[in-house]
């Protein structure tokens, strides 16, 4: 039987690593993600899993020890935020390039500088070529269910690739929210045991991980990548409906609100997604024709679902809680390859973004409102004003 | 050069699936100095095999002597020539540093390009 409980986001997060006990954790604190290994180092020292809990002294060690674990065969899980992110960056491309199916929990933070400890997408977006999939978490509830569906999606045969489930730090990782918490053993069972195809402990047939590899086969090698990254849209489909059926929550590639006889649309990720919805009911009840569409999943970027799903509309707001800096028009990474999903889908809607929230700013209602009623003057003329807003800067 | 394989026929990951495969792949073609038996004697005392990193020294299993070097996996590191006790002496002998090509040498490394038989 599943129960409800009051949990922080890092905290359902934790409850899903006991759930789930994997062999190997291998992590250094960092806020605001801290909480998530402290709770599990917890169940550790409790003797609720099995877990080898790796103390390590960065998080570009912590990335490194699950690379190896993951290559030796174990199931490796791991949890970060912001710099601690960044420090590991160069371990992330060996992860995914030896097809390391680590599962990992990012609490989206700011990078610094200047320092700041709050919630950003900074972090995960300069990860968005690393050959991680990465998919989105509204709520503590999402971070939770994602992170039991990640170790499936991982550990496919057709994907092995590591996977970072994403949620807003602070504004989900520390606030207490309803969970629903899955019975232990369905949950182990929803993610079975893993069965390493080569583990470099199995003694009997020993190989190499992570050699030499040059102009001949090097290239070769980041094919297969993009092999297992077109394989992944299918299997988190796969295992989403699974998931739906086992434990009665819809996923998909992302979540449509309102958005089928929608004029304008608003898409953005995580927490504010929650707010928006809001804001889409109060408008709604104004007889204004408006929707929401909020990623799940941003690697593999569902091109032609999402230009498929928003080819209706009259004009597409994207709120994003990055800067590509020097990108065209200064503008967010959501923005850029929705837009330029859109133009190669043949979808024409005129399109706006706006950058919002940096370094944990605050983002209201009557904010988002703004963003939608700025969406409903393109739809009646046609015409962006605007092409990037930075939404509640001062000036 | 073994036939290049597609994407779809190599393991994933860039693993190597069985051990002891490194004889597969010939290294001599990285060599820029090649090693080449000089005018003093090689004494036989294995030195050369013991420190050379390919095992690119070549000894006669019947008499255990050193015969010469696998230029198909030598890299031309010249280990063996600043190891070689003979030609340590060739040089105390000659009381000045020798050039590393001089024939008076028991191993000297040759140029590649340069080299010729
Ligand atoms: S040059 Fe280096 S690789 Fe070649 S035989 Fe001598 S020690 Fe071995
Ligand atoms: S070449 Fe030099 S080091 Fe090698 S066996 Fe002969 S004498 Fe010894």
């Amino acid at each position: 039987m599943s129960k409800f409980e009051a949990l922080t986001g890092n905290a359902a997060v934790a409850t899903a690593m006991r759930q789930i006990n994997p062999d190997v954790v291998a992590a250094y604190p960092i806020t605001p993600q801290t909480s998530t290994v402290q709770t599990f180092a917890d169940f550790v020292a409790d003797g609720l899993v099995d877990t080898e809990f790796v103390c390590v002294e960065s998080e570009h060690s912590a990335m490194s020890a699950c690379v190896g674990a993951s290559a030796a065969g174990a199931r490796v899980m791991t949890a970060t935020a912001a710099n601690g992110l960044a420090l590991m960056w160069e371990i992330l491309y060996i992860a995914a390039s030896n097809r390391c199916p680590i599962v990992m929990s990012l609490v989206n933070r700011a990078l610094s500088a200047p320092i700041n400890i709050h919630c950003d997408h900074s972090d995960v977006m300069g990860i968005r070529d690393s050959g991680w999939l990465i998919l989105f978490s509204e709520n503590g509830q999402e971070a939770y269910d994602n992170l039991i569906q990640a170790v499936r999606i991982a550990e496919h045969p057709d994907v092995l690739l590591p996977v970072a489930i994403c949620q807003d730090g602070f504004i989900t990782s520390h606030a207490l929210e309803r969970v629903e918490i899955y019975d232990d053993a369905d949950v182990r069972a929803f993610v079975g045991e893993y069965k390493p195809q080569w583990p470099l402990l199995d003694l009997e047939h020993p190989k190499t991980y992570g050699p030499l590899d040059f102009y001949d086969y090097y290239y070769e090698h980041k094919r297969q990548q993009v092999e297992a990254m077109e394989h992944a849209q299918r299997v988190i489909l796969e295992v989403a409906e699974e998931f739906n059926r086992k434990f009665n929550r819809n996923y998909g590639l992302f979540e449509p609100y309102r958005l089928e006889d929608a004029e304008v649309a608003v898409i953005v990720a995580n927490s504010t997604a929650g707010t928006a919805r809001v804001v889409v009911d109060r408008l709604r009840d104004e007889g204004l024709k408006v929707g929401l569409l909020k990623p799940r999943v941003f690697r593999p970027f569902p091109a032609e679902e999402l230009a498929d799903a928003l080819s209706h509309l009259k004009a597409v707001a994207v709120m994003d809680r990055s800067i590509s800096f020097g990108a065209m028009d200064n503008a967010g990474p959501l923005f850029l390859e929705l837009a330029a999903a859109l133009a190669l889908h043949g979808v024409q809607v005129p399109m706006a973004d706006y950058v919002y929230g940096l370094g944990g700013r605050d983002i209201l209602p009557h904010e988002i409102e703004r963003v939608y009623r700025d969406a409903l003057k393109v739809a009646e003329t046609g015409r962006v004003e605007r092409r990037v807003t930075y939404l509640s800067v001062r000036e | 050069m073994t036939e290049l394989r597609g994407w779809r026929e190599i393991p994933i990951g860039g693993m190597i699936l069985e051990a002891g495969n490194s004889v597969e792949y010939k290294t001599g073609g990285w060599r820029a100095f090649r090693p080449v038996f000089g005018e003093a004697k090689c004494i036989h005392c294995m030195q050369c095999w013991l420190f050379c990193p390919d095992s690119s020294i070549l000894v006669d299993p019947e008499n255990e002597k050193m015969v010469g070097f696998d230029l198909e996996y030598c890299k031309g590191c010249g280990i063996c020539a600043s190891i070689c006790p003979v030609n340590a002496k060739v040089i105390r002998k000659a009381g000045e540093e020798l050039a590393r090509d001089d024939p008076r040498l028991c191993i000297r490394m040759i140029e590649e390009g340069k080299f010729q038989e």
